[in-house]
């Protein structure tokens, strides 16, 4: 399995390149991409310089350009396709279907990757990406158990890749509006999730309230860590309980579930997190290099802590295992 | 402007579900329907052995019927429902694109679940046969003009009455609600006919669970925006089904598209109407979804 992870900024990609990663993914400094955060992303220059620092090491860059264009303004997506072929990005992943359709009719041998934004969890919503845009690869949507992506897999004609560590949606990716419908900005339209100009910490009586688009999503007593307000992971009252009701504050891992994701037939392993700092970026990469070399080896994966790496020190399989449901 | 009636979101107990649809083929003055399970496949067994009677009876109304296909299908028995709607006889509406991958070729309708932001995507889908697009709830009004001025023969549809659909999940947040697994959730959804109402921890609405999906406490109410978007090119305007007088939000909504009724007595008239939330409309003004634009 090809270990493909993020690279947030030139020195995040060097980071990446040197730590161990097959492939790194990347954006551009706009709203082409979906971690449009302010201080992260790459220039053009900066795309070529990376691109050739990691094929000087055999790494893969893939360029995401997976936001859904904005009406009007279709031509600074079609840019930003031109700009990583000219790069020489070794694949471009997609989500809209007109900037597919675009990118697959003016660029027929550059290769394309479907991002997980595209939400395309069946096969036949794959084969229909595969035989109409001529897609590589699809990134599975993170709702899907290993029994499920194992029979994607033996029923499609592409490589897939699935999340394997970091921030995890737990609405279906490319369709969830919760953040625009508290702050007026999305993941699909901005590139952005619960973004931080929106964002309000304020001591109130003891506590510390966390609050997104004036929404409190969450109170922390004094003393205690508080957490990013990211929407689905906020506590909120139904019934008079206070609750985690959609998730808690946590990170996928799914270094237990690696040999399952390989019998799945799994191509790829994605790891989240674009906005992470390099010393971060640098212990999770070597930790599944690591990992991955054990298992194409036939050596047991060893155990391996992630403890302050992870959301809230917590860690969770997903929608890979059916329970989570 | 004509009027569609969305599919029913929300897990109603059959014989009320059938009913509302008895009472919209006889008095309301909506176009089209939208039958059918969108949210969770769980519910649809309940429905099977009356919904040919609710098609016959809307059809007899004069209303146009469409089939809603599955937001979100992962198992093989939701897989194939979805594959068997192409050839089934009746207009369907997309709601991801397993659907689209059965339909693409012939007309077929596009809901609002799925992502068409731009005037190349529009052209992909009208090339696929796609005779009505429903537009995301969050598009803004800047994005409906150019998208209004770019169609060819496609119709455009915009959200105009009722809880915003938000997200969709493989996780079942109503059975999470009540500490019961998801493959075991006696099918506690049934108890919140218009979702279960989630308050942030000072005691303020936000949300709406229904089952898998999630939704603005909200209701979007579009009224003052409805001669601009005619004026666009939006030729059909959504209402989501609520328990709420249907009817009367119907026969409202054909007042104002007619001239006969101000947005001002529209609003009058809704607020009356005992809705599941507070009225919102931020969305076509490039705000939050949540906000009230006056």
């Amino acid at each position: 399995m090809e270990l493909v992870c993020p690279a947030g900024t030139p020195s995040a990609l060097r980071t990446a390149v040197d730590a161990g990663a097959d492939a790194v993914y990347c954006g551009f400094r706009d709203e082409t991409n979906a971690r449009n955060f302010p201080g992260l992303n790459f220039t053009p220059d900066e795309l070529a310089q990376g691109v050739a620092y990691a094929h000087q090491r055999g790494t893969k860059v893939l360029v995401a350009i997976n936001t859904f264009a904005r009406a009007g303004d279709t031509q600074l997506w079609h840019r930003a396709v031109a700009q990583a072929v000219e790069a020489g990005a070794d694949a471009i992943i997609v989500a809209d279907l007109g900037v597919l359709g675009w990118a697959s009719r003016n660029y027929r041998d550059q290769r394309l990757h479907l991002s997980v934004q595209a939400a395309a969890a069946t096969p036949a919503a794959i084969r229909f990406y595969v035989e109409r845009y001529g897609v590589k690869r699809v990134v599975l949507p993170r709702v899907l158990t290993v029994e499920e992506i194992a029979a994607i897999v033996a029923d499609v004609p592409c490589e897939t890749e699935v999340f394997a560590f970091g921030g995890l949606c737990v609405m279906t990716e490319g369709r969830c509006l919760l953040s625009s419908y508290a702050t007026g900005e999305s993941p699909n339209m901005n590139g952005v999730c619960s973004p931080a100009a929106h964002v309000d910490y304020r001591q109130e009586a003891g506590s510390l309230a966390a609050r997104l688009g004036g929404f409190t999503i969450d109170r922390y007593p004094a003393g205690q860590p508080a957490a990013y307000p990211t929407l689905c992971k906020g506590t909120f009252m139904v019934e008079g309980k206070a609750a985690h009701i959609f998730e808690e504050p946590t990170s996928l891992n799914v270094l237990a579930i690696l040999p399952a994701l390989k019998a799945a037939g799994v191509s790829a392993l994605k790891i989240e997190g674009r906005q992470r700092g390099k010393a971060y970026l640098a212990a999770v990469v070597r930790q599944f290099r690591a990992a991955l070399d054990a298992l194409e080896t036939g050596r047991t994966v060893p155990e391996m802590a992630f403890g302050a790496l992870t959301e809230g020190g917590r860690e969770t399989t997903g929608a890979y295992r059916k329970t989570w449901r | 402007m004509k009027l569609t009636l969305g599919p029913v979101l929300f897990n109603w107990p059959t014989p009320m579900w059938a009913d509302f649809y008895a009472r919209i083929a006889d008095e309301a003055p909506v176009d089209r329907v939208i039958v059918g399970e969108v949210v969770c496949s769980k519910r649809t067994p309940f429905r099977n052995d009356v919904i040919g009677e609710v098609i016959e009876r809307l059809e007899r109304g004069g209303k146009e019927v469409a089939l809603a296909a599955l937001a979100l299908p992962t198992l093989k028995r939701e897989i194939n429902e979805v594959a068997s709607l192409a050839g089934c006889g009746y207009l369907v509406e997309i709601n991801d694109v397993t659907a689209l991958a059965a339909l693409a070729g012939t007309p077929h309708l596009v809901g609002p679940l799925v992502n068409v932001y731009n005037e190349e995507t529009l052209a992909e889908f009208e090339s696929l046969g796609s005779t009505t697009i429903a537009l995301s709830p969050e598009l803004p009004l800047s994005s409906i003009a150019i998208l209004g001025a770019a169609k060819q023969q496609a119709d455009l549809e915009v959200f105009a009455f009722g809880r915003a659909p938000l997200a969709i999940s493989a996780r079942c947040y109503h059975a999470r609600a009540h500490g019961l697994p998801k493959d075991a959730c006696k099918y506690v959804c049934e108890q919140d006919l218009d979702g279960l109402d989630v308050d942030t921890l000072d005691g303020q609405s936000f949300l709406a669970v229904n089952g898998v999906q999630t939704m603005g406490f909200g209701v979007t109410v579009l009224a003052q925006e409805i001669p601009g978007l005619h004026e666009m090119g939006v030729s059909r305007l959504r209402l989501s089904p609520h328990t709420c007088d249907m009817v009367g939000v119907a026969k409202a909504y054909r007042e104002l598209a007619d001239g006969r009724l101000a947005s001002s007595e529209l609003i009058v008239k809704l607020e009356a109407m005992n809705l599941p939330g507070t009225i919102v409309n931020g969305y076509p003004h490039g705000k939050p979804g949540a906000v009230l634009v006056s």
